[in-house]
């Protein structure tokens, strides 16, 4: 109960906090925005599919994979700035709930992500991508999962090398083979046998092939529950453990 | 209202085998009682700033035991929390949200509910003189200003004991002296203010009881006047340096001044202090024309002399052998 009222207060924090700067949330959309419109034509080519709804149908579901990647894994930034702000220690010296303090947070991006997501969904739409909304939902909870993970990894990563400039060579550094062994450029489909055998240890490659699986109305492919099934233990495990080292770092 | 026993925390520096262990807080001993403001006095990198985290629960000590409004600091760590606040030296806010926002998240993370909240978040600004301020962004404040919304965030759930880490540094006089204001009307409502200082006349001035500080060891304790009274007499300020002209004085000269006076017998004790010497003295009226008969005779011309009564920093050179460089 005080967790859930904690976390729900976190939340409302980090959201306001959000909102006063309504620029950061349209510039991180620009990004996605450009690849939409001038990266599907040509992997339209490189795959040779028929048509631009088709070429959608592969791409919206790797640029969702590549918004909660980057966005996820970039998150530890934000929290840093907290703890330097003093933020942190303000909170900390009252009976707040920790985990409440992380949990808030880490909603803050599922809910922030998923908004980017639906923009994109629709700018697609608008384009030619052809999906049912039922299924655009379902998407949204498996990258809500890739959310959870990557802003885990992150708020490790920052607790873990507390140092504005050290940061983001080692998020980056992370990010990009994550990103690439996902398939958010081209699909892993298309990969040389052994990058594929790589990827199979990447939990983002297996919730961006089911989310593709899902986009593209396969509900029942095997793909589709292996991927959910992965992602949810792995974010489970990843929101424990970032829990438990905030607890001793943070509390 | 703080009772602390040994208190100790070391930190590790550097890496692999050039570590080494640095005892921050090296074994605090204090008692502070309720409804005062008691402060703690040392240089940078004393330990004041350790010592205040353990207190607030931010840091948890090696070893020793505190309790704090009755509250076990290491075995009770939950309920201490809900009888302190805490007011961080370099502040706590966000640039884009106003101090009533603040504050109003500041009582609900206290687990005060959203109404009352409010109405408190109200209160406080009101108490602190920032109810004309309140509802614009913190990136706005004045250095003064948003001093006092850290403070009020301090206290908008209504702490028993407050801890302040340096609440004048970088103000400038007039916010200094708001502050100290505002600090003595907390008192008076009943709060017990612990802060930390380096400002030998915020010390005197503000604070009811002292603790001094030096390398993570309490050196001395007491009331402000108490702990100058010990330093009996009066203190004579012998400046080397010529009066024609800014040249320090040669360090043959410095030492033979000192040599000379400390063998004086009106003088209990000699420091050199950059280019002067700090004479303790009984009766500066009759120790000055000794003085100047002294140097005189070994042709060394002070460029200036002047005496004072004994201060904080007079106790504290005589605990510890250096100044406190304000």
């Amino acid at each position: 109960m005080k967790l859930a009222r904690d976390t729900w207060l976190t939340f409302q924090y980090e959201t306001v906090l959000l909102i006063r700067n309504p620029s950061n949330i349209a510039i991180t959309l620009i990004q996605p925005l450009t690849y939409l419109a001038l990266f599907t034509p040509f992997l339209k080519g490189v795959m040779g599919v028929s048509t631009y709804g088709d070429a959608y149908q592969i791409y919206v579901p790797s640029l969702f994979a590549a918004m909660g990647i980057y966005s996820g894994l970039y998150a530890g930034f934000a929290l840093l700035a907290a703890m330097h702000q003093g933020v942190i220690s303000r909170c900390r010296v009252t009976p707040v709930s920790r985990i409440g303090l992380l949990l808030g947070r880490e909603l803050m991006y599922v809910v922030l992500i998923a908004f980017q997501a639906v923009v994109i969904a629709l700018a697609a739409l608008v384009l030619g991508l052809r999906v049912q909304p039922a299924n655009v939902l379902f998407a949204l909870v498996l990258l809500s999962m890739m959310v959870l993970l990557g802003v885990s990894i992150s708020f490790c990563l920052a607790m873990l090398v507390p140092n504005e400039t050290v940061l983001p060579t080692v998020a980056n550094s992370i990010a990009q083979p994550v990103a690439l062994l996902a398939g958010v450029l081209i699909p892993l489909s298309v990969a040389p046998l052994w990058v594929r055998n790589v990827a199979l240890w990447n939990p983002f490659a297996w919730g961006t092939r089911g989310m593709r699986a899902i986009l593209e109305g396969q509900l029942r492919g095997s793909v589709v529950w292996e991927g959910s099934l992965i992602m949810a233990a792995v974010a489970v495990l990843a929101v424990v453990l970032t829990s438990q080292l905030f607890s001793r770092e943070i509390a | 209202m703080i009772e602390a026993k040994g208190l100790r925390k070391s930190f590790r520096t550097g890496r692999r085998r050039k570590t080494a262990v640095v005892d921050a807080v090296a074994g605090v001993d204090l008692n502070v009682a309720e409804g005062e403001i008691f402060g703690f006095l040392g240089p940078n990198g004393a330990g004041k700033t350790t010592t205040l985290r353990m207190f607030a629960t931010l840091l948890p000590p090696d070893d020793g035991e505190a309790r704090i409004a009755g509250a076990d600091l290491r075995k009770e760590s939950a309920l201490v929390r809900r009888s302190i606040g805490y007011v961080a030296q370099g502040g706590s806010t966000w640039d884009d949200v106003t101090a009533r926002e603040e504050l109003v998240m500041q009582a609900r993370m206290h687990g005060i509910g959203k109404a009352e909240a409010r109405d408190r978040a109200a209160a406080t600004l009101d108490a602190l003189d920032l109810t004309e301020y309140g509802d614009r962004n913190c990136k706005t404040y004045s250095g003064g200003q948003r001093r006092r919304v850290d403070i009020a965030l301090g206290v908008v759930h209504s702490p028993k004991v407050l801890f302040l880490d340096e609440p004048t540094t970088g103000l400038d006089p007039q916010s200094r002296a708001h502050m100290w204001d505002l600090v003595r009307r907390l008192r008076d409502s009943g709060v017990t203010v612990f802060l930390t200082t380096h400002y030998l006349d915020e010390a005197d001035a503000l604070c009811d009881r002292i603790s001094i500080i030096d390398a993570g060891l309490i050196v001395a304790e007491g009331t402000p006047s108490d702990l100058k009274r010990e330093i009996s007499g009066d203190v004579v300020i012998v400046d080397l340096a010529a009066a024609d002209s800014a040249g320090a004085p040669e360090p043959a000269t410095m030492l033979k001044a000192a040599k000379l006076l400390t063998d004086e017998r009106c003088v209990h004790s000699c420091e050199a202090i950059d280019h002067t010497l700090r004479l303790y003295v009984d009766s500066a009226a009759t120790a000055i024309p000794q003085v100047m008969r002294t140097l005189g005779s070994q042709g060394i011309e002070p460029g200036a002399i002047e005496y004072r009564r004994p201060s904080l920093d007079d106790v504290f050179l005589a605990k510890t052998g250096r100044t406190l460089a304000d």
